[in-house]
């Protein structure tokens, strides 16, 4: 045996045991990270909820929990309706074209029914829950508020089709998730499948 | 007497007892001359100490589930003998690691503590500093209150913002498509175990590296070019008995002040532990106005004074994210001929003040609602802010430095 050492060898050694090792350290992490995304009883909580909208009054809002998130749905009047189409020079996004909404909804009005605006309670600036203003013009939101949200976490303003004002952090218009009507007043959320329900 | 120093001379043969005590305590030389500022390293521990302690305690009767956590909470205010005191200690504790954090962190941006040859020594302490935020944050979500749940679910939300993973990134974070009782559990087991685990070594790191370049002064300079015929410098003392003594004074003020807040003010008028938070978590509601604690808000002013590009929230992310890690950078932004202040000319001065004016000022900013003219301020101090880190290359350049002293004065 002579002292010349293959260095050449040892390195090819080296690099291939890091190697091996390497693969075999990442295969045994994939469970720990794998571990930390939804369990199977979070996917379970996402099934559709069932709402009645046939008792909210004219202008009100009622909220619904879906996925553990807040559904807003609103029953708007005529008043409010006429006034949505008077400000879309002060939106960002006026025509929905970005797709914050089913199909089914990409229309003046972001809803199934224009009386009826069904919309995901969630700002899509950093998930806060907005606060409902309805009321036009009060003293803190300016004159030309016609009424709609307004997220006290970061001032984020959307009107009356949930559609959101230029000027303000949240970026695109709130969600619309998909639902269907299961009768006149009986309203279904987070499920919008055609077919028997 | 003579047992005793048998049995160290016993355990010195097998471990390196004695020599570690004076390499790292009798015989550790530090500049003589540490002024006031140099109280927050020491107290930093102990602050750390505090919270460890309490912090254990507090899991006795803490439950980590939805359901249960804002209960167990109460009933640790109410009904655990000294629970509300253990409570109050460690919630206080929260902010004022905070405080003396950010004065240690001063210190070390007026007397140039990051300069050569302590940038790693620096970088290691950001690193602390990082993880503790990451700490501070996930051991508020625990009371499972307003200001817990709704602080969670936006901070979370700035990692969905990042492109193409974000979505996936704020699940695996929350471990659920909301801020749940699955974030709460994983939360508690970060809060109590990983990140404290993580942060005591990294601390044993930050002395280590302390201990092998040596601690900075108020005037900047080495003691290592000056030594006695022993090889110690000519201008420091033995840390202990000299500073043992010294931060044990630091320690006894320090004290006093973190009893009054405890006994008198625990919530620091809504600032250490926010008014929502008294209210149970309620996915549903978002409160009318919520803002981090005081420690957090710098940052937040910054991320809401960006506006939206392009549709998306990133930049005001990315602006905040750059704000924490520019610290990172600093030793090798500064190209300043001399590291204290006592010795720079006025353009650092003056720069270093507008930095504290706009840290300050962004961190009221934070608290308050985002109205235009909060949210105008609030760019000209972002603006400012990062002008202190990027401008520092050129103007610690060109500043008129005085004459640095051979060897350290007292002041």
């Amino acid at each position: 045996m002579t002292d010349t050492m293959d260095h050449s060898k040892r390195r090819l050694l080296i690099a291939a045991t890091t190697a091996a090792g390497g693969v075999a350290a990442a295969g045994a992490g994939a469970p720990f990270v794998l571990s930390l995304m939804p369990s199977e009883r979070a996917k379970a909580a996402g099934a559709p909820v069932e709402v009645d909208v046939g008792a909210i009054q004219p202008g009100m809002m009622i909220s619904a929990e879906w996925q553990g998130k807040p559904v807003w749905i609103v029953r708007r009047t005529q008043a409010m309706l006429d006034l949505l189409a008077k400000h879309d020079d002060k939106l960002v996004d006026p025509k929905s074209s970005v797709a914050q909404q089913p199909e089914y909804c990409n229309n003046a009005y972001r809803s199934i029914k224009p009386e009826y605006l069904v919309v995901l309670g969630v700002c899509t600036h950093l998930g806060c829950s907005p606060t409902f203003r309805p009321e036009v013009a009060p003293a803190d939101l300016g004159a030309d508020w016609p009424g709609g949200w307004f997220c006290p976490c970061h001032g984020s303003r959307f009107d009356l089709a949930a559609r959101v004002y230029k000027g303000v952090p949240a970026p695109s218009n709130l969600i619309v998730p998909p639902h269907k009507y299961l009768s006149d007043t009986k309203l279904l959320i987070g499920d919008d499948s055609k077919g028997a329900a | 007497m003579d047992k005793l120093k048998k049995l160290i001379g016993w355990i010195d043969d097998r471990f390196p007892l004695i020599s570690t005590y004076k390499a790292h305590v009798s015989e550790y030389y530090a500049p003589k001359n540490f002024n006031f500022w140099y109280f927050f390293g020491s107290l930093a521990l102990m602050v750390l100490v505090i919270q460890i302690v309490s912090g254990i305690f507090l899991t006795m009767n803490y439950k980590p589930d939805a359901l249960f956590a804002f209960a167990s909470v109460e009933y640790i205010m109410r009904d655990v003998n000294w629970g509300w005191l253990l409570r109050y200690i460690h919630s206080t504790g929260a902010s004022m690691f905070f405080v003396v954090l950010y004065l240690h962190m001063f210190r070390g941006l007026m007397y140039g503590s990051y300069r050569k040859p302590r940038e790693l020594l620096w970088i290691i302490g950001m690193i602390i500093y990082l993880a503790l935020m990451g700490e501070a944050f996930m051991g508020y979500l625990l009371p499972w209150g307003q200001m817990s749940f709704w602080g969670a679910q936006v901070i979370v939300n700035l990692f969905s913002s990042v492109p193409f993973i974000g979505h996936d990134l704020a699940i695996l974070i929350r471990g659920d498509f909301v801020v749940s009782d699955t974030t709460l559990n994983r939360f508690f087991a970060l809060h109590v175990i990983a990140i404290p685990l993580i942060v005591v070594l990294i601390i044993v790191a930050h002395l280590v590296a302390l201990h092998e370049v040596g601690s900075n002064n108020p005037d900047g300079v080495e003691i290592k070019k000056h030594l006695d015929a022993n090889g110690k410098p000519l201008d420091g003392i033995p840390f202990h008995p000299y500073y043992t003594v010294k931060d044990g004074v630091g320690v006894l003020g320090f004290l006093i002040i973190f009893c009054a807040i405890i006994f008198y003010a625990p919530s620091m008028g809504g600032y250490f532990l926010e008014d929502n938070n008294f209210v149970p978590a309620n996915p549903m509601k978002t409160p009318e106005h919520i803002a981090p604690v005081w420690y957090f808000t710098p940052y937040y002013a910054i991320l809401r004074a960006v506006p939206p590009i392009f549709g998306s929230q990133f930049p005001g992310v990315a602006a905040m994210g750059v704000a924490t890690v520019i610290f990172f950078f600093l030793p090798w932004l500064d190209r300043g001929k001399v590291k204290s202040i006592r010795y720079r000319g006025p353009i650092y001065k003056i720069f270093l003040t507008l930095f504290v004016v706009s840290f300050v000022g962004l961190g009221w900013l934070g608290l308050m609602p985002a109205t235009p003219t909060y949210t105008l301020i609030s760019r000209i101090l972002a603006v400012v802010y990062f002008a202190f880190f990027l401008l520092m290359p050129w103007y610690t350049k060109i500043d008129k430095c005085k004459h640095e002293p051979d060897r350290v004065t007292f002041k």
